[in-house]
């Protein structure tokens, strides 16, 4: 009989099929473990620092004394203009170059080509490098100290790839006919561009932008290199002032001996988290939306 | 005379629109010219690394020797009478944490890519995708956190002898930090491997499991060994983490619960006192950086070599 099985055909059979399950019940449990693992982080965090949080801790400024009143005025304060200045510098940067790859130069040539192969590369290059390009480049040949210009300057080139990336997908995600029609009616390449493919590409770009802000709000290596202080007790009035940001401020509690400190970082940390999901729900939300208008 | 005026106000009409598409052309080359610089501002700023890369270098080897830098074993160049400059002892830091974070983030990173492509029901992965994007985007410096306070403690269980800043739990949650990388790009891998092929399989009488272990990661090995690498130049290059979890002490070991220093948080110490150009710690930084560079640089190329096969249709 050719349709029945013999019982050691089917023995094996079941074995395959049961370490079939086992390997699919496997990756199941990474998945669970990855998401253990952020849970248990946001957790710890939670637990260490929630009660901490307070408005007052949001208002005073450090204190190397005090830990139990030491606040983030100025570290959040010093995020707060590193991230807007990096953003006033790179936006017009990445834009514009996304659109010279995308929209004016649409024909590869050498130069495009060296671009794109480039922007891949940089991407990829340690955070902390760029801190070096900051540190000779914008402290000592331009002058510009160890200040906030220094360290949005240098933030700045750090993101540029990510948001040169980001608009040219999203400028890309521009159907074509709406060129083409546009440029039917007899308008110049930049009017297209202008008033038929930025504001279509612009949800996009958006997202970027804040994915962007994002980044620049959570890094902190590159910004000790071109002299971001740890403990800072006053505001800065200008871009030429000595600053601190957020993450340098919860480096310098979380390596403190003092065990009251660590709840201040935790603090800090929750704080700094809190702002990211801000950033990043907004960036949910703006997708969403120009999602549904299509 | 009235035909004159009339004549006047057609040219008056021709140099108005005549000047109007002058304004754009202008126009229209000033924003090419922007945009083109704009373009070239990236390439400018990969020169200007290189660039001041090697030239901070150079005055470094005037105070050490290139061959005592990639061969030595000491690294203590602030020593006031005999400084050294071997640069072994901040590699070894580096090359532990990226082993150790690999040994984290490979296994685990490939299997959530696998569940995540074949497995995941779509309401899981709704769920998880947000999930795995929101731990890649915790800052550096939070993992740094979680290492001191809950990894090391954790590890005090099982090695009681571990020292209070130690390389494995800056080795761990580096591996948590790139765990992500590891899982998207290996789902994207997986999930472009032409169903076709599995079908085959399938049709075969295949299970599972055999499908995606025999034909569908065979496909895209590519694809997951480009992860792989990926994810182990992040962590050569990972700074905040390990500065605050693993030590300042630069160590000749490949012993994991000691505290150790790796290449990038030398950089981050010397930085944090602000130093002066032309210091030794300031030369001593750029040569770590400069080798930072070239050891990440070519592990992105490898990486990227990869994939670009992935694009090929398998024959």
């Amino acid at each position: 009989m050719n349709g029945a099985l013999s019982g050691a055909n089917l023995a094996h059979i079941r074995k395959r099929r049961l370490k079939s399950q086992m390997f699919g019940a496997l990756c199941g449990a990474a998945a669970f473990i990855a998401v253990a693992i952020l849970l248990t982080l946001i957790g710890k965090l939670l637990v260490d620092g929630l009660n901490r949080v307070s408005w007052s801790f949001l208002t005073s400024m450090p204190s190397q004394m005090f830990p139990a009143k030491a606040g983030i005025k100025s570290s959040l304060v010093g995020s707060m203009w590193v991230m807007a200045l990096t953003i006033l510098f790179v936006v017009p940067l990445g834009v514009g170059a996304a659109i010279y790859l995308e929209e004016l130069q649409t024909r590869e040539n050498w130069f495009t080509r060296f671009v794109r192969i480039n922007i891949a590369n940089l991407a990829g290059v340690p955070s902390i490098v760029f801190g070096m390009l900051g540190l000779t480049l914008f402290v000592y040949v331009f002058g510009f100290g160890k200040s906030i210009l220094t360290g949005a300057l240098t933030m700045a080139i750090l993101v540029l790839p990510m948001v040169i990336l980001v608009s040219q997908e999203a400028l890309k995600a521009v159907p074509k006919s709406f060129r083409e029609a546009s440029l039917a009616m007899g308008t110049t390449q930049w009017q297209t561009v202008r008033r038929v493919v930025l504001p279509n590409a612009l949800p996009g770009i958006l997202t970027g932008i804040i994915l962007a802000a994002a980044r620049a709000i959570g890094e902190t290596a590159p910004l000790i290199v071109v002299g971001a202080v740890g403990l800072v007790t006053f505001l800065p009035d200008s871009v030429d002032d000595r600053y601190t940001v957020l993450p340098l401020q919860i480096l310098d509690w979380a390596q403190h001996p003092r065990a009251e400190f660590k709840t201040a970082a935790a603090a800090a940390i929750l704080v700094l988290i809190a702002l990211l999901l801000v950033l990043n729900s907004a960036a949910i939300i703006i997708r969403a939306r120009a999602q549904k208008k299509v | 005379m009235a035909t004159l005026g009339f004549e006047s106000k057609i040219g008056e009409k021709i140099t108005n629109a005549a000047s109007k598409a002058m304004g754009r052309a202008i126009r229209e080359n000033a924003v090419r010219t922007f945009c083109f610089f704009c373009a070239a501002v990236s390439i400018i700023a990969t020169v200007g690394i290189v660039y001041v890369l090697v030239s901070e270098t150079v005055p470094f080897f005037k105070e050490a020797s290139l061959i005592e830098f990639l061969t030595g074993r000491t690294w203590q160049p602030t020593h006031i009478n005999t400084p050294q400059y071997g640069v072994w002892p901040l590699l070894m830091g580096s090359l532990m944490i990226t082993i150790g974070s690999g040994l984290v983030s490979i296994p685990l990173g490939l299997l959530v890519g696998i569940y995540l492509a074949e497995y995941a029901p779509s309401g899981v992965r709704k769920v998880l995708k947000p999930l795995l994007e929101l731990l890649a985007g915790i800052p550096s410096v939070v993992f740094g956190y979680f290492a001191l306070t809950l990894i090391t403690p954790a590890l005090k269980n099982v090695i009681p002898g571990i020292s209070p800043l130690n390389a494995a739990a800056g080795a761990i949650v580096v591996g948590f930090m790139t765990l992500p990388l590891v899982a998207s790009l290996c789902e994207d891998a997986i999930s472009a491997v032409p169903k076709a092929l599995s079908e085959a399989a399938y049709g075969l009488g295949s299970t599972k499991a055999e499908v995606i272990i025999k034909i569908v990661l065979p496909s895209a090995l590519s694809g997951i060994v480009a992860s792989f690498i990926l994810a182990l130049s992040r962590a050569v290059g990972e700074t905040m983490a390990v500065t605050i979890a693993a030590g300042a002490t630069p160590r000749f070991t490949l012993d994991p619960t000691k505290d150790i220093m790796t290449m990038t948080a030398q950089i981050v110490n010397f930085s944090k006192g602000d130093i002066d150009r032309g210091d030794i710690r300031y030369l001593s930084i750029f040569a770590i950086g400069l080798l930072l560079f070239v050891i990440t640089f070519t592990m992105n190329l490898v990486a990227q070599r990869f994939v670009r096969k992935v694009g090929r249709p398998a024959k």
